[in-house]
């Protein structure tokens, strides 16, 4: 069975970080801290889970034939992530048209026969099923499931193969940590010195296993509830990477920023549950099969059948929209209606979650400050893991999502990737350039997603994972090689130090930047980095989205102003750092190339960085991402006047070239100015700044959004703190004081009359029979003859009372 | 010559007063146990005598002889005490036996 294996595998993959962690934790009991135990054993975990990924994807594309691929696929080039198996040119050729035609987004389950239409036009490439049930309430099933589809199987092999290389980066980055005493220069404490403590080597890795764990189970995970445990899961990993030097005040700061940021989003996100749990009656994405393949509960992907056209059906009077299952009818017997605008806030609600997450506007501040942590895990957390999280559920909740919600999105990302682009002009940190770098590229993902661009939002996901982990680590090394020196001013020349890392790192900067060189045959042909492929992709959705809906003619302005902006302020970065004369003759005279362990990753992170998207929209990595994307995405939504035309594949290729052609412009000219302003030396930079000062200052301090939410947030907080803390001095400690002093005046007359009367009494016994006793004693004489006199006289006596009481 | 029911108690309180004063003025440990054995025979001869001239009967013969028994039980503890009391202090003078006093 092929769901069987591919569940096995993944679960492999998924659950050897765990044990990793498991053992890791207790490296600092079990060996010795100078020992690079722990990390190797990290190392094997995730590389054994990247080969078990890697399997898996073959295993799927052998059971699927390949079809995925063969759509008329002559790009396929064997420098591909998915060619690492060489299996593409062997796959048989499908009958195509029907397959795209058939409801792919329906999930034939494991119980394969139960779509049978399905399953004679197209062999089945979704698995889902349950591998534990943890509880059930009423019919509510609370389990672990996986949902494996050619998305899951990406984005496994995509996420171990890059956490394989920030592990094997880690072990060279980390190795000052080996040691029993570690002092922490940018720690000190309230006498001035630094902070000395023994080294974390192997609790970096534990956590970055534990990392690794909870970003796998996140994408495997079968259903949305799932999905929010290991969501919070990432959420504290990264709190615990990020405050990684924890005794240094920023770090610690930044880790709890990151942490409650996530927070709000987290409450929106328990909110769209809740909203999913009371109209849809479960958290499955797959539907549920009993042993005979007959369906008996629909999952959540089957619950909102969509017409021919792709819109939801709603009911003409009411506008509330059909639930229920297309290809089993009413097995759950929960077929009914949901408000529309409660289906729009589930979409917003779990949106919200994907906003703190992937740190969209307006909750994009903490992903900044997290480059408190050590630089490996920012290219963990700021490529593959954390923040890529968000951007996979917004794809894989994409069948609940409806107009106005993918609009939100599209705006949402919008915004944030143009805000971000512009504080990374202006930013001086290298790790904070590109960690504003992320945040708009994020924003892009997003606003593909929003326009209609499942696939182009995806692919830009995993292209973005590749070459930005490339960058940070290239920044990682370039902070490692200048001794923990992160400001670019102080750097400079440094190409003839360290060659290597200047040159993958300018390969992820024309990366993401989006450069290439036109082919002959037109752009589709062109010579390119991935990052141009997949950022033409989301450009383009963008451009066909707005040709159907003018009204929103921003949501292409600015993507493509920001093309610009990015080639702009990444070829900045590069120059800044790599390129012209030293600026600072300290940090250049004791850099260096760093060693082996660190330069290997970067090398081969840059060769995928350059080719992984080979081919673009028809190349293999975008046909494996969109091989299960839900059906209408592939035609689009046609609109009425009233709303929202969605642009199908079709619409997108036909605006594909003008796209292109005006993203590569926008690209060119950003690196032409940038060539200009800091690599040529011909124009004085300073003198630029000191005319725009008011405009660097806004960009500097990040539009004032700290300042902002400062005045909105923590000010009031304070205020309402510190009445709090008055009330509760004056008022509630007052109450307490006064029933203290009571409680004290009480218990004062309590002693004294336990002291006066109680004891008095007492004691006026006890002396009695003291004294009695004492008095008596002297009648006991000892001599016998006395006693007998007694005798006599007391019967005498008795006598005597006894006649003269009854005389006769 | 016929004697009433008087005469027997006349004898036995003369006997019983006779055992008191024995009681109370021998500083003798023996003397002072043959003063108990005559107040208990006086009594005896009351018993005795009640048995003859009332409708007692043999009940108080035999309590009479339950008397008899007991002082002789008694007069074996009291002599083992006397005789203890003599090993001890070769002496038996009640009147120094007096380490219970009070």
């Amino acid at each position: 069975m092929t769901g069987e294996t591919l569940r096995n595998l993944l679960m492999t993959a998924w659950l050897l970080p765990l044990l990793g962690f498991a053992i890791e934790i207790f490296g600092g009991f079990w060996g010795s801290r100078k020992s690079r135990a722990a990390a190797w054993l990290a190392v094997a975990c995730i590389g054994t889970g990247f080969i078990c990924s890697a399997t898996a994807l073959v295993v799927w594309g052998n059971a699927t034939h390949w079809a995925v691929l063969s759509h008329g696929d002559d790009h396929a080039d064997a420098h591909a992530p998915a060619a690492h198996e060489g299996k593409q040119d062997s796959a048989p050729a499908q009958p195509q048209g029907a397959a795209t035609d058939t409801a792919r987004y329906l999930t034939a389950s494991l119980a394969a026969s139960s779509t049978e239409e399905a399953a004679a036009a197209r062999p089945q490439t979704v698995f889902s099923g349950t591998i534990y049930r943890l509880a059930s309430f009423g019919s509510l099933q609370l389990s672990i499931d996986y949902y494996i589809d050619s998305l899951t199987l990406v984005m496994f092999t995509m996420v171990t193969f890059i956490a394989t290389c920030i592990h094997l980066f880690a072990i060279g980055y980390m190795s000052e940590e080996l040691t029993e005493e570690y002092v922490d220069h940018h720690a000190h404490l309230r006498n001035g010195h630094h902070v000395h403590r023994p080294g974390r080597f192997y609790r970096f890795f534990a956590f970055l296993s534990l990392f690794c764990f909870s970003m796998l189970g996140l994408v495997i995970a079968g259903n949305i509830f799932q999905i929010f445990i290991f969501w919070e899961l990432v959420g504290i990993c990264s709190f615990l990477l990020i405050g990684f030097y924890t005794e240094r005040k920023s770090a610690s700061n930044a880790a709890n920023k990151a942490f409650i940021m996530n927070r709000v989003g987290d409450f929106g996100f328990l909110i769209g549950l809740m909203v999913v749990w009371t109209y849809f009656g479960t958290f499955q994405f797959g539907e549920t099969v009993d042993a005979n393949g007959q369906v008996v509960q629909a999952g959540l992907f089957q619950m909102l059948p969509r017409d021919a056209d792709g819109n939801v059906n709603r009911n003409p009077e009411t506008g509330e929209v059909m639930i229920g299952s297309a290809s089993s009818p009413n097995p759950g017997g929960n077929r009914g209606t949901i408000p529309y605008f409660l289906l729009v806030t589930a979409g917003l609600g779990v949106f919200a979650g994907c906003i703190g997450k992937s740190a969209q506007f307006p909750l994009q501040t903490w992903l900044p400050d997290a480059m408190e942590g050590p630089t490996p895990v920012s290219a963990l957390v700021h490529s593959a893991t954390m923040v890529a999280a968000g951007v996979y559920l917004v794809g894989r909740f994409y069948p609940l999502f409806v107009h106005e919600v993918l609009l939100t999105i599209a705006y949402v990302g919008c915004i944030t990737l143009f805000v971000a682009a512009t504080i990374a002009i202006v930013a001086t940190d290298i790790k904070k350039v590109l960690a504003y770098s992320t945040i708009s590229q994020l924003g892009y993902m997003m606003l593909g997603l929003g326009v209609f661009g499942w696939g182009a939002g995806l692919f830009h996901l995993v292209t973005h994972a590749f070459f930005k982990s490339l960058m940070f680590l290239c920044s990682g090394s370039v902070i490692y090689g200048c001794h923990h020196e992160q400001e670019m001013p102080k750097m400079g020349g440094l190409w003839r130090k360290m060659p290597i890392t200047a040159l993958t790192m300018l390969v992820g900067v024309i990366a993401i930047a989006g450069l290439a060189v036109p082919g002959l045959v037109g752009l589709s042909s062109a010579f390119a980095f991935s990052g141009f492929h997949s950022k033409d992709a989301v450009v383009a959705t963008a451009l066909a989205f707005v040709k159907a809906n003018p009204a929103h003619y921003l949501l292409f302005i600015v993507p493509l102003i920001t093309a610009g902006i990015t080639a702009f302020y990444m070829f900045r970065l590069w120059f800044y750092t790599f390129a012209g004369t030293p600026r600072d003759a300290h940090v250049y005279e004791h850099c260096h190339e760093t060693p082996l362990i660190m330069t290997g990753p970067l090398l081969v992170l840059s060769l995928l960085a350059a080719y992984c998207a080979w081919g673009g929209e028809s190349g293999v990595l975008y046909r494996l991402i969109t091989g299960d994307q839900p059906a209408w995405v592939h035609h689009g939504i046609a609109g009425s006047p009233e709303s929202l035309t969605l642009p199908g594949h079709a619409a997108v290729a036909a605006v594909h070239h003008e796209a292109g052609l005006l993203a590569l412009i926008a690209a060119f000219s950003g690196t032409f100015v940038a060539w200009l302003l800091y690599g040529s030396g011909r124009v004085n930079v300073e003198d630029i700044r000191r005319q725009l000062s008011g405009v660097h200052s806004f960009l500097a301090n990040k539009w004032h959004f700290d300042d902002l939410y400062d005045a909105i947030f923590m000010r009031p907080m304070h205020v309402v703190g510190r009445f709090c803390a008055w009330f509760d001095k004056t008022i509630f400690d007052g109450i307490l004081h006064a029933s203290a002093r009571i409680t004290l005046v009480v218990s004062r007359w309590d002693r004294t009359f336990d002291e006066v009367v109680v004891d008095g009494l007492v004691n006026l016994v006890g002396n009695t029979t003291w004294s009695v006793g004492n008095a008596m004693k002297h009648l006991q004489t000892g001599r016998l003859r006395q006693y007998v006199m007694f005798i006599v006289a007391g019967v005498v006596a008795l006598f005597a009372i006894l006649l003269s009481t009854f005389p006769g | 010559m016929q004697f009433g029911l008087q005469a027997y108690l006349f004898v036995g309180a003369v006997l019983f007063v006779c055992g008191l004063v024995c009681m109370a003025t021998k500083r003798n440990g023996i003397g002072v146990l043959m003063g108990v054995e005559l107040v208990l025979n006086g009594a005896n001869l009351n018993f005795v005598a009640f048995s003859r001239y009332t409708s007692l009967g043999l009940d108080a013969q035999i309590f009479s002889l339950f008397v008899i028994v007991l002082a002789a039980a008694e007069a074996a503890v009291a002599l083992a005490i006397a005789l203890n009391f003599y090993n001890n202090h070769l002496t038996i003078d009640v009147d120094r036996a007096n380490k219970l006093k009070g």
